[in-house]
């Protein structure tokens, strides 16, 4: 493989099974600890966690809160360096890329931050080709081009010139998921995307995901606590309990009942769909099952 | 909505730098002594044309000697202190960031007057003692900005209160050590309560700083400029800037660094003078937008322009009397930030 920029200066990649085209996400034995300070007991663990991922696949991270899920996430943005083991994007340790290089390889959507100043939608869109810039990055052609795209892609063309507080919330995620689209990422990260969207604007931005996951050949990783939607659109679920990460593999096999009531301590039911993909129901009291 | 171009740019520093000079002129015919705008204008043709010696004595000494330098000076002290608040509003995520406000100019003044009283006795040349002075106030000013950052931090996130809070109760405590040392110790050299609490621009810059203060402008605001595209998503907070690919602690460093030497410079030349910082960058923010690329420079202009308006009112509305600089800034400027924090808090 060529490759543009440090390369020389880190690892070669590991001796995995799989070709460099075929895993874009490698997250091997990656563990996690926060302490107070060096000699306090830790304050919350993320014991050792593998998991690999392709270009094109969705990987869903589920579990309750405070049991790991944006830990593992931060890991895999590069944020944090794991205390063990490694996370990997195309053989590149995420958390030893400087911020541009990794900022070309990989776009985070965050729950939404306050904005100080008013910003319209194409400015905002626009931000994604900060890595691609230098000085004062006066817009390119190439870079009109790109966001006009990005707005393209997530629908939200009409809302360019608008201001973004004044636009509704699930239009705010669509701009938002276009800024991450103009910074081209390999590999595109969301914390709990879904979060104040009504379930229309959830469906729709998921589908969305699935079908930019297949165009672009992105990897998509997804912090989320729905249950349904990860199981509908995830390739791969990774599920956690605690900073322990119970089970790895594909929705029929990890949104099984008795590993979800566990985890969620709450009555709850699974029905296998027509697709293979299960169907997550809470059990109500009379107990009824169609 | 045009994006923003080379051309857009120069197009907007021309008109700016137009008025700059307009008032110039103006502040320069403005004072006790009367000068008529013929005859101003005509030495000033000549002095363009090289033709200095053929100035009329009288013009010459009040027009030339003393209110040209002083104008400059407030030139030089507007833009330095309005590029330093629309710095620290970004880093620190806050609309009523200033460096009087902050703390920073009582911090550079204390860091001056302690380099004053200790300068005479450390047996210098007096170009290196000299000097001393705007060090004392940039160790001062990066002293304090660095103690007030961590005050304004509640659970590891600058919160706004807290940090104007701390910044406020600072510079109220520095100045309680100004008015300590002024007081007992009395040292021929350090200036006046007014000069250093209020700040005012009546004493010239001494001929062997004025290399220093020019070079050291033009590099920090420079230097702060090439981060004008990173400063504009700092705003959105440290974590989401690096996310898009910031290089987020060179640039905290550089811009903070490069602030405080700004107001280091201002303060050791002028005083603390206040709100200039505040009011400015908030005056282009309306007028020009947010956009940092477009915001340094119109602060700097812009503060230029505020700074020798408010130093010409406070050589002229109680004439022959003068008002400290920093008392007409604080009445302009005092109100309009307890505006912006209702509007805030609304």
């Amino acid at each position: 493989m060529t490759s543009n920029s440090p390369v020389s200066a880190l690892p070669s990649r590991s001796a995995t099974p799989f070709g460099p085209a075929e895993v874009r996400l490698n997250v091997e034995q990656a563990s996690f600890v926060y302490s107070a300070g060096e000699n306090h007991a830790p304050v919350f663990t993320l014991e050792a966690t593998s998991f690999q991922a392709r270009q094109r696949e969705i990987v869903a991270i589920l579990g309750r809160n405070a049991s790991g899920k944006s830990t593992l996430l931060r890991l895999i943005a590069g944020n944090l360096t794991p205390l063990s083991g490694r996370v990997q994007v195309d053989g590149f340790e995420t958390s030893r890329l400087d911020n541009r290089t990794r900022a070309q390889r990989i776009a985070m959507v965050q729950q939404e931050s306050t904005l100080l100043f008013p910003i319209r939608a194409w400015d905002f869109v626009m931000q994604g080709r900060h890595p691609y810039g230098r000085g004062l990055r006066f817009e390119r052609s190439e870079d009109t081009a790109i966001v006009q795209n990005a707005l393209a892609q997530v629908g939200a063309t009409h809302l360019r010139d608008r201001l973004l507080h004044e636009i509704s919330g699930g239009e705010k995620q669509r701009v938002i998921l276009a800024r991450a689209l103009a910074q081209q990422p390999r590999l595109l990260l969301l914390d709990e995307p879904t979060l104040h969207l009504d379930i229309g604007a959830q469906v729709d931005l998921l589908q969305g995901l699935r079908h930019l996951a297949e165009q672009n050949c992105y990897t998509v990783v997804v912090v989320t606590h729905e249950l349904n939607l990860a199981a509908e659109f995830a390739d791969q679920v990774v599920l956690l309990h605690h900073g322990k990460p119970l089970r790895v593999g594909p929705p029929a096999t990890v949104l099984q009942r008795e590993l979800l009531e566990y985890v969620f301590e709450a009555p709850l039911d699974v029905q296998m769909g027509p697709a293979g993909r299960p169907r997550i129901t809470v059990r109500g009291s009379d107990n009824s099952s169609p | 909505m045009r994006p923003l171009t080379l051309e857009r740019l120069l197009w907007v520093c021309a008109l700016l730098a137009g008025i700059l000079f307009v008032v110039i002129v103006v502040a320069l015919k403005l004072g006790a002594v009367p000068v008529s705008i013929y005859g101003l204008g005509r030495d000033l043709i000549r002095v363009a044309l090289g033709q200095s010696s053929q100035l009329s004595s009288e013009h010459r000494l009040i027009v030339f000697d003393i209110r040209l330098p002083r104008i400059l000076l407030g030139v030089f002290v507007g833009a330095a202190l309005s590029v330093a608040g629309a710095s620290f509003q970004s880093l620190l995520r806050n609309p009523l960031a200033d460096p009087y406000v902050l703390g920073v100019s009582s911090g550079s003044a204390l860091g001056a007057i302690v380099a004053l009283i200790v300068a005479p006795h450390l047996n210098l040349e007096p170009s290196v003692s000299a000097m001393l002075t705007p060090l004392g106030a940039f160790l001062g000013g990066a002293a304090t900005i660095t103690v007030v950052y961590f005050l304004g931090r509640r659970d590891g996130q600058i919160d706004t209160a807290t940090l104007l809070l701390a910044g406020v109760i600072s510079a109220s405590f520095l100045s309680a050590f100004i008015m300590f040392l002024i007081t007992t110790l009395p040292s021929r050299d350090v200036r006046g309560m007014a000069f250093w609490l209020m700040g005012e621009l009546s004493t010239p810059l001494p001929a062997s700083l004025r290399w220093l203060v020019g070079i050291g402008f033009f590099a920090a605001a420079g230097a702060i400029y090439t981060t004008a595209a990173d400063l504009n998503l700092m705003i959105a907070g440290e974590r989401e800037a690096m996310h898009l690919g910031v290089e987020v602690t060179r640039v905290k460093l550089l811009v903070y660094a490069c602030a405080s030497i700004l107001t280091g410079l201002a303060v050791s030349v002028s005083g603390a003078v206040g709100y200039v910082g505040l009011l400015v960058p908030h005056a282009m923010r309306l007028l020009f937008g947010n956009d940092y690329r477009v915001l340094i420079p119109t602060s700097a202009f812009g503060g230029a322009i505020a700074v020798v308006i408010a130093d010409t009112l406070a050589r002229t509305i109680v004439a022959p009397t003068e008002l400290p600089l920093g008392a007409v800034t604080a009445m302009a400027g005092a109100p309009f930030f307890i505006y912006l924090l209702r509007r805030r808090a609304s």
